[in-house]
């Protein structure tokens, strides 16, 4: 999976859990529960959801490096290819 | 026979739209089923009945707007005989679809023109030139509006704050979630609103009403949780019976009932049976929390952010993982003291998280 397809798939899952944010909300770069007010109940949605989906599975250690976009969609490549 | 009627879903709400009937004529209901949609200012809620039996009538057409109080169906419980009299119709506000939806963008209450028969559009739109706009027409910004001008009218507040060490709780709640898979973590909201529960148990007297000149302390705690919406404003849903819930339980509820309130599929029963309200607003880095009380409750409690902050233990400067937890109590029916009982109580329960499972 390239990481276009992975960040597609991010998005994908931000906007099913909260249909009220539009695609052109979501800056990459931006911190995704305080950019698009998504609460913890949410952020652990979309966690739980893209482990669903990518067999991912973020431990609570590992928040840090998926609070943005970007950083989300590099940690899943890295952890889809070991 | 027994009326199913509008129920009022908050002091605030004066009528509300019948929009589906989930049952039709003849039906058997139990306790607690689902049997119609209403919309209201706060979205649409699910409407439960409160006892078994036979819908005999269903009095009310779907889309039609109705006042608080209004019958909406007959219930024939189990031990009745069918009626033999017909009974008179219930008296509803009739309007056409376009009507209600044109009044709705006009701040204009249907009911305000029923009296001249049936209500079309053309009446609407004349009715809406000649009466002042509102300032604003978001129906659910006038509930908070009224609710809170209500409250800080009527109840002598009191406010009172305590920091709590969070850094055991969090450290034992990360090595408990480290154990378990995504879909079982627990997040620390959960865990906080598990451990107010828990100190209202010991203080009950937070956990009630005032309400003619008088405290009612009720048994079951059913807290309101304050859920800001995306697109603008707030609702406060109750977490009905979370004396009777265990941590995981507690979680799971209180994400079920998030997702619902989101997508405005609340039931009656969660919009009206708060006995104490919740309100986080750590997401948002805000430090302390002064609420104001949603009469007729006697009691709100604010959950600050858990933040990094100097903490001293003996005589070593640390930095621990601190939240702030403010009570705000009505002076009527409580006073500082038993505030004071609470925070301490909820101090004490933090400390000892495995008792919270």
């Amino acid at each position: 999976m390239t990481q276009e397809q992975i960040k597609k798939v991010i998005i994908d899952q931000i906007l099913e859990i909260a249909p009220d944010i539009e695609e052109g909300d979501i800056i990459p770069e931006g911190n995704i529960q305080r950019s698009l007010e998504i609460d913890s109940f949410d952020f652990l949605k979309l966690l739980t959801a893209l482990n669903d989906i990518l067999g991912v599975e973020v431990p609570e250690r590992d928040y840090a490096k998926v609070e943005t976009v970007e950083h989300m969609t590099q940690y899943f490549a890295q952890n889809l290819v070991q | 026979m027994s009326d199913f009627v509008m129920p009022s879903l908050g002091a605030d709400m004066e009528s509300a739209v019948l929009m589906e009937w989930l049952v039709k004529e003849g039906d058997h209901v139990t306790k607690g089923q689902v049997i119609a949609e209403v919309e209201t200012s706060k979205g649409v809620i699910d409407i439960e009945v409160f006892e078994d039996g036979v819908v005999d009538k269903l009095l009310v057409k779907e889309e039609t707007e109705c006042t608080v109080g209004t019958p909406l169906a007959f219930i024939r419980t189990h031990d009745e005989a069918p009626p033999v009299q017909t009974v008179e119709n219930a008296q509803r506000i009739k309007a056409s679809p376009a009507a209600r939806r044109k009044a709705k963008e006009m701040g204009v209450e249907i009911a305000s023109l029923a009296s001249t028969g049936e209500v079309n559009l053309a009446q609407v739109q004349k009715y809406a030139e000649k009466v002042p706009k509102l300032a604003t027409t978001d129906g659910m910004r006038q509930a908070i509006a009224k609710a809170m001008s209500r409250s800080n009218a009527e109840i002598p507040h009191y406010y009172l704050s305590i920091s709590i060490n969070m850094t055991p709780v969090l450290k034992w709640l990360e090595d408990f979630n480290a154990a378990r898979t995504i879909k079982e973590r627990i997040l620390p909201a959960a865990l906080l609103i598990r451990a107010i529960v828990k100190a209202l148990k010991e203080v009950p007297e937070l956990n009630g009403f005032w309400q003619d000149g008088e405290h009612h302390i009720s048994e079951s705690i059913h807290p309101g949780i304050a859920i800001a919406l995306r697109k603008g404003g707030l609702i406060t849903p109750a977490l009905i019976n979370a004396n009777e819930m265990g941590l995981d339980e507690t979680m799971h509820s209180l994400g079920d009932l998030i997702s619902r309130t989101r997508n405005g599929k609340l039931r009656n029963t969660e919009m009206t049976q708060q006995t104490i309200t919740i309100t986080n607003l750590g997401d948002l880095g805000v430090q302390n929390v002064f609420g104001v009380i949603y009469p007729p409750q006697v009691a709100l409690v604010g959950l600050g952010r858990i933040m990094d902050a100097p903490w001293a233990e003996g005589d070593t400067l640390c930095v621990r993982k601190i939240i702030q937890v403010t009570l705000a109590g009505d002076h009527r029916a409580t006073d500082g003291r038993t505030g004071a009982l609470f925070l301490d109580k909820l101090n004490q329960i933090l400390q000892a998280p495995q008792e919270l499972l």
